[in-house]
This record gives structure tokens, C-alpha cells and sequence, in this order.
């Protein structure tokens, strides 16, 4: 799965099959990142308008 | 007791009798969990697997659901990405469902590896070139797609909504939908397709064998095919079962309609090539290795019977009825429809899997038959109960049916 696990190869296989994996989860992280971030700054301020 | 967690609206039954009715579906649940233990724990010589039938009623199940959970990624698929805005009416309650599947079909694994503790291996130490691994982390994947599409349901129930924080990550999380789903799509194609070429890349087992285009053997193709028609079928047959015990209507029939005419024209298409397939692999490539294709079906319970019941009962007949506009709005007929094409699929997925590890390859090889014990069948119907009682705290406390208010007025 890593390159520093004893049976990883550096070959095209590996490279074409966990860089599809990585990309897949890297694209799910970032959507759910993006999502949680704008949806913390609309909480902080409608807050702050509260407050004011 | 629980009527502020009610979505505003619409009515429930009482607490009480919701709490008796999850009661009454914990009990075989219970006997499911039993059968769990009793297979991790005393491993699986508990099961009537054995070195004939290394895959049997929980692989074919697992097959079988994930096709039946096809309907949450096709139902993404035309409601993001072509963008047929009526299915925004059923697209929550196949995320559900799709949820539902893929737990299910990942908690069969979980028991058919026999040895759970070391699952994590298929990631760490991954055969790339191996399909099982790329159905294995799809799957994976997937899954985690559907728990963030279920994701806006939750934070959208009446009370956690009241919060500034996941209303507006679920009013996010919804404008972000069309890349998840697309994700999901992408994800679906391959591990859907993969499963189908698990048996069909086994040269030494012509029964399954298929030649292909590049890599992928025709089933690949077939199975991807299949899932997209008998998904949205799968949908239309719980949703049904929902409003029968709801007692209401929930969904509006066109949009019932638009999936099951859907469902018809690819049920059609694939049957169409199964057809082909299935005669060009009778004609040309079981004679080729010295098989004929009657030897396959010489030993029973696996006669011919199990051919012409899958492509002809489980197939043309359910496609004929959803073809055809007046037959697919007679309710009956309809849902008649739905049954045969997800038992089609069914045991489309068993006779790939467990007929093809049955059939005798060498000549000195004895025909063995296999029928799962009470702890498979146990295991595999857990999900069911499981399934129900989420479904049913889904319904009762989320707003998953859009058109339920308007259905029915209070």
C-alpha cells in the first residue's frame, strides 16, 4: 500500500492502481474539508451578526 | 415521547408500537449475532463450506446485494449527472438502501474471511493485480461515498438541524453532491464490473470463462449492466414495502414509473448480450476446451432448468412487463416485476459463483453438491433484520421523502 512496506514494487501497476486509490481518497477528504470549512465560517458569521 | 425528533408535517405511529416492532425485528437479528460469534469464534467448520465450495451462499449473497445496492449509484448517477430532477424525490431513500447494502455486503466479508483480525492485509499488502483487491478497495470506498451522501439526512433531522453548524454543512454537503456522486459512479462502474470478471478470468474453469476486451472479460461488462437494471428495480420494491407498512403513499408514481421504464430498456440491453453470450460461449468457447456446453448442466440440482429460469422467468418476463407502459402502471404487475429481476439477479450472481465452482473440471473430479447451514444462513439474513431497523429509524426521524408531506396532507 506504501512504498515502505517490504512487498511494494515501483512499477506501473502499483503506481497506476494506489495513485487511482490516493486520488479517490484525496478528492473525498478535500470535498468533506471544503464542506466542513465553509459551513464553519457561515456559523461564525451568522454569530458574529448575532452578537453585533 | 419522541415527536420533536419527527420531521414537521408528517405523521408517525406511536412510540411505543415503534418500539415493539424494532423489538420484534431484534429477535432474529440476535440468532444472526449468535451466528456470527459462532463462526469467528469456532471458525469456519462451524459453515457447510469446504475445499469444493470455498465460496458459497455468502459470497452469492454478497454478489447479489451489491447489484441489489446498484440502485443508489444509478439513482445518483441520473439524478446528478443527467440531471432527471424527479428522481430528487427517491434519490434519499436509494442512498439509504444503497447504505444498507454495501454494510451488509462488507459484514459478510467480514465473516467469510474467516479470520477478520487480518482483513486489513487485502490493503497493506494489496496484489495489485488481482480484481479482488480492486473490488476490495472500491467497495471500501464506496461505502464511505454513501455514509457522506447519508450524511445530510442525519444533520438534516429536526432537531439536530436547529444548529448553525450542521444545517449549513448539510446545505454543503448537498451542494457538493454532484462531485460525490460522480465519485460514487466511478467507483460503482469498476467494482461492479470486477466482480463479474472475478470468475470469468478462471481459464482453468470454462463454465465461467469469458474472453474480453483487454483485460475485462465480458461479464465485466455484463455485470455492470445488470446492476444498473435491477438497482433501480430493487429501489421501487422497498419503497413499495415502506408504504405498505406506512400504510401511506410516499412516492409519486411518475417517478416510480421513470425508474422502472428505465430499468426495463437496460434489463432489455442486457439481456440482449447476455443472450449472445451465453450462445457464443455454447457454440464456440466451451467446445474449444473440450467441453461441451450440455456437460455443464448434466449434474443436478444444476440442469438446464437453472438457464432457461434465469434468462427466461427472472429475464424476458420481467422485462416484458417493464417495457411495456400499461403493464408497469399496474401496481401488482409492476412489483411482480421487481421480485422476478431481483431474484434474476440473485441467482445470476449464485450460479456465477457457487455453479461455477460446482461443475467437476477434471476428469477424476467427483460432482459434489452444497447447501449452506443454519449459521450461513443466519449470518446472511442478519443483514435483512438489520437493514429493516435502519430503515425504519431512517423513516420515522428523517426527512427522506420529499413528496410525503404532500401525499398526505395532516
Amino acid at each position: 500500500m506504501f512504498p515502505f512496506i517490504f512487498d511494494w514494487v515501483s512499477d506501473a501497476s502499483h503506481f497506476v492502481f494506489m495513485g487511482t486509490l490516493y486520488a479517490v481518497m484525496g478528492l473525498l477528504v478535500i470535498a468533506l474539508h471544503y464542506c466542513g470549512i465553509r459551513a464553519f465560517f457561515d456559523w461564525l458569521c451568522k454569530k458574529g451578526q448575532h452578537e453585533h | 415521547m419522541d415527536s420533536a425528533l419527527i420531521p414537521k408535517g408528517v405523521k408517525r405511529c406511536p412510540f411505543g408500537l415503534f418500539l415493539v416492532w424494532i423489538g420484534i425485528l431484534q429477535i432474529p437479528f440476535l440468532i444472526g449475532v449468535i451466528a456470527y460469534l459462532v463462526c469467528w469464534g469456532l471458525a469456519l467448520n462451524q459453515t457447510y463450506l469446504n475445499n469444493n465450495y470455498p465460496f458459497g451462499l455468502w459470497i452469492a449473497a454478497d454478489l447479489g446485494i451489491i447489484a441489489l445496492g446498484g440502485g443508489a449509484f444509478f439513482t445518483a448517477f441520473l439524478r446528478y449527472i443527467i440531471k432527471i430532477d424527479e428522481l430528487k424525490n427517491i434519490v434519499n431513500f436509494a442512498t439509504v438502501i444503497g447504505v444498507m447494502c454495501y454494510a451488509a455486503a462488507l459484514g459478510i466479508l467480514a465473516v467469510d474471511i474467516g479470520q477478520p483480525l487480518r482483513g486489513w492485509h487485502i490493503f497493506w499488502h494489496a496484489n495489485v493485480h488481482s480484481m479482488l483487491t480492486e473490488v476490495a478497495f472500491c467497495i471500501s470506498c464506496y461505502f464511505t461515498v454513501l455514509l457522506i451522501e447519508y450524511l445530510p439526512l442525519v444533520l438534516e433531522n429536526r432537531e439536530i438541524n436547529k444548529f448553525g453548524f450542521p444545517r449549513s454543512f448539510a446545505h454543503h454537503l448537498h451542494e457538493a453532491m454532484p462531485a460525490i456522486a460522480a465519485i460514487g459512479v466511478f467507483l460503482s462502474f469498476f467494482h461492479q464490473g470486477s466482480l463479474g470478471g472475478v470468475p470469468s478470468v478462471l481459464y482453468g474453469r470454462p463454465f465461467a470463462y469469458r474472453e474480453g476486451f483487454l483485460v475485462w472479460p465480458w461479464t465485466f461488462f455484463l455485470f455492470i449492466l445488470s446492476a444498473m437494471a435491477c438497482g433501480p428495480c430493487f429501489t421501487i420494491l422497498i419503497t413499495r414495502i415502506t408504504e405498505t407498512f406506512a400504510k401511506k403513499q410516499l412516492v409519486k408514481r411518475n417517478v416510480i414509473d421513470i425508474l422502472a421504464k428505465i430499468s426495463g430498456w437496460l434489463l432489455g440491453g442486457y439481456l440482449v448480450l447476455k443472450i449472445i453470450d451465453t450462445i457464443s460461449w455454447g457454440v464456440s468457447l466451451a467446445p474449444s476446451v473440450g467441453a461441451p456446453a450440455g456437460s455443464f448442466y448434466a449434474n443436478q440440482p444444476y440442469g438446464w432448468w437453472v438457464l432457461i429460469t434465469e434468462v427466461g422467468i427472472l429475464g424476458i418476463i420481467p422485462c416484458i412487463i417493464l417495457l411495456s407502459t400499461r403493464a408497469r402502471q399496474n401496481q401488482p404487475l409492476l412489483i411482480l416485476a421487481c421480485l422476478l429481476n431481483c431474484a434474476g439477479i440473485f441467482m445470476n450472481r449464485w450460479i456465477m459463483s457457487v455453479q461455477t465452482l460446482a461443475v467437476p473440471v477434471m476428469s477424476f473430479d467427483k460432482f459434489f453438491s452444497y447447501h449452506p447451514n443454519w449459521a450461513e444462513w443466519a449470518s446472511t439474513l442478519m443483514w435483512v433484520w438489520l437493514s429493516a431497523i435502519v430503515i425504519s429509524i431512517s423513516y420515522r426521524y428523517l426527512p427522506i421523502f420529499p413528496q410525503e408531506k404532500e401525499l398526505n396532507p395532516l
